[in-house]
Order: C-alpha cells, then sequence, then structure tokens
C-alpha cells in the first residue's frame, strides 16, 4: 500500500466513524425538544422522561462525535498539509462559523443536562432549541467546505496559490445548497430511523408501553418527514452533479459512452476494462429523464473524460446504488407512516409495521455513510476539484500505517463503548402504562 | 490599529489563554483524579467530575477556535507545524479522543461503582499525557529548530521536538493545568476535609509550577536562545517576568492564609501571563525562525472577513457563556459553595 492510500484509508475511516456521530449531534436534539415541548404543553410525565432519556443518549453521542471533529480539524492538516496550505485561507471561514455553532451547542447542551432544576422550564427549552440549532448550523458549515472541494469558488489561480479570495463567495459556491440541503435531511432521516427502529424492537416485545409508542411517534414524524422530502432533495443534487460534475455522475451512474437517451440503471456492476456496466437492469431513457428531465438529454459518459481524470466507477456507482435503494425504501415506510397516522394511528402499533420500522433502523445510517462515499471518491482523484490532486495534497511525513492502525483499534474501542453504553441504557427502559392517551391526566405510577 | 495579522495572531493568543484558563483546568482535574489515593478518593472524584461536568465541552472548544483561526489567518504555518510536529499531535489527538470519550462514558456510569473505574483510569491517564505533549507543540514551535524555509518539503526530521526546552515546556504546561485546576476545586466543595487536601495539592503543584518555570527559563538560554533573548530582551520583559512572579506569590500566600478567590485570581493571571509573555515573546514568528504571521497569511480579504466573524461571534457566545457559568459555578465564582 502506497502513503496515499493509507492516508486516503485513515481520513475515510475518521469521517466514516465521525459522521455518525455528526448526523445524531443534528437530528437528537430536535428529538428531544420535541419531548420536552410536548410535556410543557400536555403535562404528561412520559414526555419529560423521554426528553431526559434521549438527551442522555444525545450527550454521550455527542461527547465523541466532539472529540472525533476535533480529530478531523487537525487530521486535515496532519495527513493533507498542503491542501491546507492552500484551501485553509479560502475555506476557512465556515470552519471558525461552525466553532461559533460548536459552542453554541455545547454552551446550552450543559445547561440543558445539568440544569433540569437550575433554570425555569421555558428556559431549558430554549437551551434545547439552540443545541438543535448549533447542531444543524455546524453541519451546513462542514458541508459547505466539503461543497467547495467540489466546485471551488472564491478565488483565482495564480502560480498554484490564491489569489483574490473571496471567502463569501467561496461558501457560496454552487454546490453549497444541494449538499446543505441532501446532508440536513439525511441526518433527520437518520437519527428519525435509528430512534424509531429501536423503540420498535422494544415495542415488538411489549406493546403496551407509552414510553415507547410516544417515542416511535415523534421519532417517525421527524424522520418519516425528512425522508418524503429526501427524493425532492436527491433530484435537485443529481441535476446539479450532472451539470456541475458530468464525470462524477458518469461514474455514479455506470454510464462509459456519451449518448442520448441514457438509460437509468439499476444494480449492475461497472466494468473498467470492457467500459459497461453488467447485470444491470436498464430503465431506457430514465437516466436523461432524471438528470435532464428530458428523455432524449444528452448524457456524458466517463469515455468523454481522460482515464487519469475518473473517479473508480466501481465504488462510486455501488455505493450510490446502496443510498438510492436504502432512501427508496425508507421513503415508502414513510408513506405507509404517513398513511397510518392520518387515518388509523392503531396501524403504528401494528407488528408488521414495527417489524419493518425496526429492520430500518440502521438504513439511515449506512445511507448516510454511502452518500458520503459517492460525495468522496466520486471527486477522485481530486482533492480540489480541477484545482489540487489528492496525490498532490498528501503529507511528506512517512510510517502512516502506524497512526491508520492506531485510530482504527481507538475508534473500534470507542464505537464498541458507545453501543454498549446506549444499549443498557435503553435495555433499563421505564414502562409508562397505555392507559388512555397521552392528553388525559397523568398516570406515573407504573414508572419504574 | 495593529495590522489585521497581528489581530488574528492575538486572537489565536486570546483563545490560547482561555483554553488553559478553562480546558487546562479540566485537564488538570484529571490529574487530580489520577493522584487521588486515600480514603476520601471517592469524595474527590465525584466532585471533580460535577465540576468539570455541565463545563468541559465548552472548554474544550476553544483549542478547536485556535486551530481554526490559525488554519484560515495563516494556512501555511499550519501546515508547518502538521508536518514536523506529526508526532506529537497525533499523541494530543489520541489523549483528547480517549479523554473527553471516557469522561463522557465515566460520567454516565457513575452510579455504579463497578465499570466507571475503568473508564475513570483512562480518563485520568489521558489527562495527564495529553498537557505535555500539548507543551511539547509550543516549545518546539519556539524553539527555532523547525525549518521551514521553501515549499512545503519534508526533511525527514520528525523528531526535533525531542529536546530538552520543548520537553520541558510539555511538563511546565501539565504543571500549570494541575495548579489551577487545584485552586480551583477548593471553591467547589464546602467540605472542609476536601478544601484542605486541594489546598495542600495546589501547593505542592505551586512548587513543582515554580521549578519548572525557573527550569525551562534556563534550558531555553541553551537550548532555544533566539526565544530567550526575545522573552528577556525587550522593553516589556522585566514587567512581565515581575508581574507574573508576583501573581505566582500571591497566589502561593493567599493559598497559605485561605484567602481561596484572591489565590484563584493570582494563579489564573499567573498562567494568562505566562502564556502571554510567550506569545509577545514568539511575536512575529509563528514558527521559528521561519514562518512569521506576515508570511504565513493568508489574503487580506480572509483575514478581513476572519476578523469580522470573530468578533460577531464573541458578541453572541460570551454572554451565553456568562449565562453558563451564572447557571453553574456563581457558588463557586462568589465563593460560597453550595452544601452537598
Amino acid at each position: 500500500m502506497t502513503e496515499l492510500v493509507v492516508a486516503r484509508a485513515q481520513m475515510a475511516m475518521l469521517f466514516a466513524f465521525h459522521i455518525l456521530f455528526a448526523v445524531a449531534g443534528m437530528g437528537m436534539p430536535v428529538l428531544m425538544v420535541i419531548a420536552e415541548r410536548a410535556h410543557l404543553r400536555t403535562g404528561h410525565p412520559v414526555y419529560a422522561e423521554l426528553a431526559r432519556r434521549w438527551a442522555k443518549g444525545t450527550a454521550v453521542l455527542f461527547a465523541v462525535g466532539a472529540v472525533s471533529g476535533t480529530v478531523l480539524s487537525f487530521e486535515l492538516g496532519l495527513l493533507w498539509p498542503r491542501f491546507m496550505e492552500f484551501a485553509g485561507g479560502v475555506i476557512g471561514l465556515p470552519f471558525a462559523l461552525e466553532g461559533f455553532a460548536f459552542f453554541t451547542e455545547a454552551i446550552f447542551l450543559g445547561i440543558y443536562l445539568y440544569g433540569w432544576d437550575r433554570v425555569s422550564p421555558r428556559l431549558h427549552l430554549a437551551s434545547g432549541v439552540l443545541v438543535a440549532l448549533g447542531g444543524i448550523l455546524s453541519g451546513i458549515f462542514v458541508v459547505t467546505a466539503n461543497a467547495w472541494m467540489n466546485s471551488p469558488a472564491g478565488f483565482t489561480l495564480s502560480g498554484g496559490r490564491p489569489i483574490d479570495v473571496s471567502p463569501l463567495a467561496a461558501m457560496g459556491n454552487p454546490s453549497s445548497a444541494t449538499e446543505t440541503i441532501h446532508m440536513t435531511l439525511a441526518a433527520f432521516v437518520a437519527s428519525g430511523f435509528a430512534v424509531a427502529g429501536i423503540h420498535a424492537f422494544l415495542l415488538l416485545k411489549n406493546r403496551e408501553n407509552l414510553f415507547h409508542r410516544k417515542a416511535l411517534e415523534i421519532a417517525l414524524a421527524v424522520g418519516c418527514t425528512a425522508a418524503l422530502l429526501q427524493p425532492l432533495s436527491g433530484d435537485m443534487s443529481a441535476r446539479f452533479v450532472a451539470r456541475n460534475q458530468p464525470v462524477k455522475l458518469a461514474a455514479l451512474e455506470g454510464q462509459f459512452e456519451t449518448m442520448r437517451g441514457a438509460p437509468l440503471r439499476i444494480g449492475g456492476i461497472p466494468d473498467v476494462a470492457t467500459r459497461t456496466t453488467r447485470f444491470a437492469i436498464e430503465v431506457p431513457k430514465g437516466m436523461s429523464l432524471l438528470a435532464y428531465h428530458d428523455p432524449d438529454a444528452r448524457v456524458r459518459g466517463l469515455a468523454d473524460f481522460p482515464r487519469d481524470e475518473w473517479p473508480d466507477p466501481i465504488p462510486v456507482h455501488l455505493a450510490f446504488q446502496a443510498m438510492v435503494a436504502g432512501g427508496t425504501t425508507l421513503a415508502l415506510v414513510s408513506l405507509v407512516a404517513a398513511w397510518f397516522a392520518w387515518k388509523k394511528r392503531e396501524g403504528l402499533f401494528g407488528r408488521r409495521f414495527l417489524i419493518a420500522v425496526a429492520l430500518c433502523g440502521p438504513v439511515g445510517l449506512l445511507c448516510v455513510e454511502a452518500g458520503w462515499g459517492v460525495t468522496e471518491m466520486g471527486r477522485q482523484p481530486w482533492a480540489i476539484r480541477g484545482v489540487m490532486r489528492t496525490a498532490e495534497a498528501v503529507t511528506p511525513v512517512g510510517g502512516l500505517l502506524l497512526p491508520f492502525a492506531f485510530f482504527s483499534l481507538l475508534y473500534l474501542g470507542l464505537g464498541a463503548a458507545s453501543v454498549w453504553l446506549l444499549r443498557r441504557e435503553v435495555a433499563a427502559s421505564p414502562f409508562f402504562p397505555a392507559a388512555g392517551d397521552a392528553a388525559d391526566p397523568p398516570a406515573p405510577e407504573g414508572k419504574e | 490599529m495593529p495590522e489585521p495579522e497581528t489581530l488574528s495572531a492575538g486572537c489565536i493568543l486570546a483563545s490560547l489563554v482561555l483554553y488553559a484558563l478553562f480546558g487546562g483546568a479540566d485537564f488538570g482535574g484529571g490529574v487530580w483524579d489520577l493522584l487521588g489515593r486515600g480514603p476520601r478518593a471517592t469524595d474527590r472524584r465525584r466532585l471533580i467530575a460535577g465540576a468539570i461536568g455541565p463545563v468541559w465541552e465548552t472548554n474544550h472548544i476553544w483549542l478547536i477556535v485556535a486551530i481554526v483561526i490559525l488554519f484560515t489567518a495563516f494556512p501555511r504555518a499550519f501546515a508547518v507545524v502538521c508536518t514536523a510536529l506529526f508526532l506529537p499531535l497525533t499523541i494530543v489527538l489520541a489523549g483528547i479522543v480517549l479523554r473527553g470519550a471516557a469522561f463522557a462514558f465515566h460520567t454516565y456510569r457513575l452510579h455504579e461503582e463497578r465499570g466507571a473505574g475503568r473508564w475513570g483510569a483512562v480518563f485520568a491517564s489521558a489527562s495527564l499525557v495529553t498537557p505535555v505533549f500539548l507543551g511539547v507543540v509550543f516549545g518546539a514551535i519556539s524553539s527555532g529548530r523547525i525549518r521551514a524555509a521553501g515549499p512545503l518539503a519534508f526533511t525527514g526530521d520528525v523528531t526535533t521536538w525531542l529536546s530538552p526546552f520543548p520537553i520541558s515546556v510539555g511538563f511546565l504546561a501539565l504543571a500549570s493545568f494541575a495548579f489551577l485546576a487545584a485552586v480551583y476545586l477548593i471553591l467547589e466543595t464546602s467540605d472542609t476535609g476536601l478544601r484542605e487536601e486541594f489546598r495542600r495539592a495546589s501547593l505542592r503543584s505551586a512548587a513543582a509550577l515554580v521549578f519548572l518555570s525557573g527550569l525551562t527559563l534556563a534550558l531555553a538560554a541553551a537550548d532555544a536562545r533566539e526565544f530567550f533573548r526575545a522573552f528577556t530582551g525587550r522593553s516589556w520583559s522585566i514587567p512581565l517576568v515581575a508581574a507574573d512572579a508576583a501573581a505566582a506569590a500571591g497566589a502561593i500566600a493567599f493559598l497559605a492564609l485561605r484567602r481561596y478567590p484572591l489565590a484563584r485570581a493570582c494563579a489564573a493571571g499567573q498562567v494568562s501571563l505566562l502564556l502571554i509573555g510567550w506569545g509577545m515573546a514568539q511575536y512575529p514568528y509563528l514558527v521559528r525562525p521561519d514562518v512569521t504571521v506576515f508570511s504565513a497569511a493568508a489574503s487580506p480579504g480572509t483575514m478581513r472577513f476572519l476578523l469580522l466573524a470573530l468578533a460577531a461571534g464573541a458578541a453572541l457566545l460570551f454572554p451565553a457563556i456568562f449565562f453558563l457559568l451564572r447557571v453553574f459555578k456563581w457558588e463557586a465564582i462568589t465563593g460560597t459553595p453550595r452544601r452537598p
């Protein structure tokens, strides 16, 4: 393995780990705030208990997210010093703004977690809202920087260095809008479904526990709303990539030749040697229709680009297929959930629907990983598209296998510990009898 | 009005001072957790965890702010530091991860004795190692050993930091953090026994701090000559060193007299002055002797927006931090701890 491959593998591993916690940091506070708001409105203790439990989960996930995020801010320089030397002055600003959003999140999370008895209920709820807002803004700022790597803007290249820098133009690069919307919705889909999956699983054991019923309703409300909006955002993203990064579109669709009326491929494995994508189900003119909203639109294939500017189409295509398949599944489950919520509330707690939701628990998170893989691997061989290759950005320091192995082991341990800790927390879930609706007078006697 | 480069560097220094005063003390708390033996070890651990709990995430972010300003305003300096100090920075990161995660895990298991201890041990050991390597990084960039005159090339030397002065700065950082934590912790409890324990801990770490300050200065004279000359030979040198020594003496005297709020003010002043003196001696260098705030500066547009963003952010941030401290630390700040 070359040092470049090791550096990329380490960065990918660090991101794959961090993104799960970052997503939780964006989604979980929203759930906990909704539960607390419901408590203030109805006075039912089940919502207070729910807010407390979710807050505890948020605290552990946020702590791991905060430290793994710190690691990334340094590793940008440790593994890619030449990238940072070039990009720091252009795209550092959103990181500075992210710092403040992160501060807001941390300050008010401290107040939220430790301040139940120290601040008024309204101030407490407001703190929760600020945690959620800080989390969402943090995510948006960081993704803005990634968007810039896909469509660099806000500077002029002169002798290999950026001049005439405009940090605002860099932040407002063409990819920012589509990428931040897609990622923010993804965070709500992933955390909504992950939480809903856990509570659905526990409801399968005891259908009458009001605690899990209310938890499922809130988590599904957030997850399903986002999952139904996500296809629209996905369509925007795909059409944008088609115009802005045609080589990425070609890789993620497994399209080798340039053609009009290109088919949409479902499944399949791109074969670089024969320049075909095999075993795919082809929907005639589907890709032209989706990417350009015109069945006869011309789609550029990989063959249209120099060979040394191709991303590897195999992982990009497969990751893209996985993301779309997962997202579609979640959107369909969300439609069913919406129908139940509208017509037949009890259907949400039916055995078969609960099994479906429990199985969907990890799907949103897997989609996030797959989608991140698409945007990162689809940008290769560039670190900054058209400006700096990943191979030029890498550190000259050797022996990168050691820190890679070390951080992999460390994160494996951390991940296992987080799961174990949260599992224990989930296993000790409280019981509230499902007598009547939550709007009825409180019935806390069954509380554990 | 100073140049934007100087202002940005000043913002980094200010973030570092705040990080030392708040985040540093959280590291120090871990050190006392580790050194905590005797019959009251559990009480002491609970006190430390309770004092750090609501604020440590916030305190930690000052380091991120410093790093982000560094790579936005001085991207070349960040690239040089990350390349030359790859190893100590990697160790710092591992320490930050282990400490942060272990603290969160440890806190959520405190109600159970079994199991909490393991996380506590990780938290405490990481608190011991991280400040040393963080200090080493600061010592190394002022030592004059990291050469980066040309384009970012690598000479193959990842060990410039393995030298007496940077290592001594590392232990100085550890002693400062432990000292701050011990002094702060006195005012976090009304338990007389614990107060006395932390008072003794404060005095012991003050002695270590004084010794290491002298040693570091002596080593600088031999091992970091340019830095030593800048630290001792400027017009501000004598007043600053005198003020720092007075703050240290004041802290020790007030500890002896059990005037804890005054001791705390002196301790914080002493550590701040030390760091400010380091920054002023280092100026205009970011990495001695080749990288200055001017040679590493990003474009003026970036600098201007960054400073605007920092000012706007600070205007929102400081009231929020004040609110956080008002909610959780008011008794400690005013010197009237709540009864447990």
